[in-house]
Order: C-alpha cells, then structure tokens, then sequence
C-alpha cells in the first residue's frame, strides 16, 4: 500500500515539474490553424482537380500525389532546416512563435492533400445531374461549384474529413522535429529524466490524445447524420 | 471568339422577318467512341413551335436535345439559338444557357436547397434579380404548375411529379427562349405523367418554343406542331403529328409505331 500511494505521489509530481497542459495547448493550437490552413488549400486543390482546365488538374493531381506520399516529418524537418535555416525564410521574429508557424504551414500543406482527396469523394457522391441542372440554368463553373456541388459534396465528405482532422491532431506531434515545444517533445524529456514512472507517462499522453480525438469523431458522426442530402 | 461576337449582333435583324429560326442545327455529328450517335443532323425550330422527338432508344434523340445546350459536345456542325452560334465555353457558353430551359428525365433539382431556392438561385445568380422580386416570381411560377403550397419543403419530400413540375418552373424562371424537355415522364410512375404533361401542354398553348423529346404520343398528338422520328442517329421522318401516327411513311417509323402502338 505505501508502495502505490509513493508511486501515486511521484507520479502527480511530474505534474509540478513539467508543464503538461500547455503542451497539449500548443497541439490544440497547431491542430486548430493547420486544420483552417489544410481546410481551405484542400477545398482550392479539390477545386483545380474538377475544374474544366486541363492544367489546373494536372497541377492538383500533382500536388496531391508529392504531399500525400511524402512523410510529414521530411516535411517538417524540411521546413526548419531548407525554408528557415537555408532558404531565411522567417514567419515570425519571435524565435519560438516561427518554429510554430513553419509547424503549421507544414501541417497544412500535408493534410491539404488529403483534404482535398476527401472532398473529392464527396464530390463524387454528388450526381451528375446536379451539375448539369446548374450548367442548363446559365452558371459557370465557379457559381455552380459554390452554389451546388461543394455544399453538398461538403456534406458527403464529413466523414472522411473528419478522419482527416484526427489523423491531423494526433499528426501535430511532428512537430516536435521542427523544434516546436509541444506534448511529444515533453514527453522524451520526461521520460528520460523521470524513468521511475514511466508507464504513468506513456499513458497520460494516450489519455490526453483520446480525449482530445473522441470529439472530434463524435461531432463528425453527428454532422455527417444531420447534414446528410436527402435523394 | 470572333465568330461568337459577330454572331451577337444578328438577333435584331432576325427578328425583323420572323421566319428565321429561333433554334438551328446544320450538320451536327457526334460519335461515342466508335458509334455515330447523330448522323449529319439538319434541325430548324420556329418561335412558337412544338417541335416532339420520338424514336427507339439508342437513337440519338437525347443526345440531339442535350447537344442543343451543350451539355453534349458536338465533334462538328453547328447549333444557333436566336441566331448566336453555341460557343464551346465560359461565360458566353453560361450566358447562352440561361436562355434555354431544360428539364431532366430525373428531374435534378438542387437537392440540398428548398423547392422555392430551387426556382430562385437562377434568377437570382444569373439574371442578378432582387432576392423579393426573385421570389415573387418564383411562387406565381409554383402556383401556375401547382406546387406553390410545397415552396419550403426539400426536392426529396416531394413526389416525381411534384420534383418535375418544380423542375419546370425552376427553368421558366429564366425566361428561356426556348424549352427542352429530356424524356420529362420517363422516371415517373404512371398515376404522375398526366400531372406533369399537363403543365407541358399548357406552355405549349401560351406559345412557348419546346423541343421535347418523349415517349408520350399522347402528348404529340394533343400539343406538338411537328414530329421528328429519329432512328440510328438520323431523323428519318417529320411530319405534323396527324400525319406521322396515321400515314408513316418510313419502314422503322411504321414498326415503331406498331410496337408501342398495340400495348
């Protein structure tokens, strides 16, 4: 019983000595600006692959293709060492606040494929009729895309986003190799300084990323049951 | 693109005579791959004409109606509405869409709008209607198809005949020139065809111009001004609906009449 209840106690200290909270803060907050940056590149490159324009296409395939299969962390690492060490690029004078936002920039241009190959599927849940009844009453392209298609190709896509924007949480710990101060770099420093309790730590950081996701794949189930189009 | 804008100027001077047609296909062919879907297709509508299309199916007639606003392409020939030559896309291609009407055989209403949005978007989007005055044209067109008390509902609560008929006033709402109907009664049940015919036949006698290609010979013979049998691609026969169901002239007009003649 002394055993548990000294365990228990060096297991709260963590909590004093590192600042677990706000490292999950800072993945919330990445999570949050990569999810609104991957939302609204996605839905351009979802654009461009159904657009009528050949090139556009043909650069949205591309894009795709070299993001979904590149490795986020090449991405990331390549973002700190080529955009900022190489190349100077600087999104903030702040030394940390850049770090972070080369994180999200990251973040955002992966996910944006796999946004975009999303929507995509939700486009293709929309019938073809819908475009065409939008093209016989004198919309363009654009009109009818924003007027027709993506409303309820948004709709059909809820699910697959919604796995999207999990797999993009639980991805913000990438983050880490781009020297962002957040849960998974915390959690290598906390296990190599405090190893007595290391099976506490593995899964307070497993309970911590549960919580944060379930909401998400509730609210997605929910949405995608609520907004579903009626045929 | 220079072909287009010239094009443009002509309607004033067709309109003086009024015997240019408002809708003209010359020479128009389409093939799907290997098969030649629309054989050297020669096509005038008047303004006013009820013009019906019949013929078996795999005869080329939906297509000749979705090649008119160019849902189809055509690999050559040419299509005029109101003297403008069809433009191959973009804005000029939009615009002249707007003034011709389609209704689908499935109906494809808006599905996630409600049936008076439906009717409105166009007039709205397109022709940049005032929302009020949208939809004050939106309800009288509902009323005059009898549908107005369903304005609010979504396009799936309503039955076939219900969908088509809002179909209908969603493209009179643009005030088309000319009207196209793709097989309008095909995906109906039997007990809704009359609803939806009626409201095509009332058109009709207001004197609107209507290319409809259909299976409903009632419907030739009660409103159509000329009939166009087509067959493998061709318009094999044409002749008014009096003539073409007494007197057929064509082999493949005669035993197409006698297959769906005798049911």
């Amino acid at each position: 019983m002394d055993g548990l209840t000294e365990y228990f106690d060096a297991y709260l200290s963590l909590f004093e000595e590192f600042d677990v909270l706000g490292a999950f803060w800072v993945n919330i907050q990445l999570a949050f600006w990569a999810a609104i940056g991957s939302l609204i590149l996605g839905t351009v490159l979802a654009l461009m692959r159904i657009s009528p324009v050949a090139s556009l296409r043909w650069a949205g395939a591309a894009y795709v293709n070299i993001f979904r299969n590149t490795p986020l962390t090449i991405i990331i690492a390549f973002g700190v060492l080529g955009l900022y060490a190489q190349l100077n690029l600087i999104l903030a004078d702040d030394f940390d606040l850049n770090f972070f936002r080369i994180a999200v920039l990251g973040l955002s241009v992966y996910h944006a494929a796999f946004v975009c190959e999303s929507i995509r599927s939700g486009v293709n849940t929309v019938p073809l009729g819908q475009a065409e009844a939008a093209r016989a009453i004198g919309l363009s392209f654009l009109p009818a895309a924003r007027l027709v298609i993506m409303p309820q190709a948004f709709r059909g896509a809820i699910a697959p986003l919604g796995n999207t924007m999990i797999a993009l949480t639980k991805n913000t710990t990438v983050a880490a190799a781009g020297s962002v101060a957040e849960t998974a770099g915390l959690m290598l420093a906390m296990i190599e300084f405090r190893s007595d309790v290391i099976l506490m730590i593995f899964l307070t950081f497993a309970v911590g990323y549960v919580i944060l996701v379930i909401p998400i794949g509730l609210l997605t189930t929910y949405l995608s049951k609520k907004l579903a189009v009626a045929r | 693109m220079t072909s287009d804008s010239s094009a443009s100027t002509v309607p004033a001077s067709n309109s003086a005579d009024g015997t240019e047609p408002l809708v003209s296909l010359k020479n128009v062919n389409k093939h799907f791959g290997e098969l030649h879907v629309l054989k050297d297709i020669n096509l005038e509508v008047k303004r006013g004409e009820v013009v019906v299309v019949i013929g078996p199916s795999g005869s080329g007639k939906s297509t000749l109606c979705r090649a008119i606003n160019r849902l189809e392409t055509i690999d050559d020939g040419d299509i005029a509405i109101d003297g403008n030559h069809m433009p191959s896309e973009g804005k000029a291609l939009a615009k002249l869409r707007s003034d011709v009407g389609m209704v689908f055989q499935a109906f494809n209403l808006f599905a996630h709008k409600s049936v008076l949005h439906n009717v409105t978007l166009g007039p709205v989007k397109v022709r940049k209607m005032k929302a009020t005055e949208a939809k004050d044209l939106a309800m009288s067109l509902l009323e005059r198809v009898g549908v107005a008390n369903q304005s609010d509902k979504l396009p799936a609560q309503l039955s076939g005949g219900q969908q088509q008929r809002v179909a209908i006033a969603r493209a009179l709402a643009m005030k088309p020139k000319v009207m196209l109907f793709d097989e309008p009664t095909s995906a109906l049940d039997p007990e809704m065809i009359n609803e939806v015919l009626d409201a095509m036949v009332a058109l009709a006698k207001e004197g609107m111009t209507m290319i409809v290609v259909t299976h409903e010979m009632g419907f030739a013979r009660k409103a159509a001004d000329r009939v166009l049998f087509m067959a493998d691609g061709q318009i094999v026969e044409e002749a008014t609906p009096e003539e073409f169901f007494t007197n057929p002239k064509s082999a493949r007009a005669k035993d197409f009449l006698g297959k769906i003649l005798t049911q």
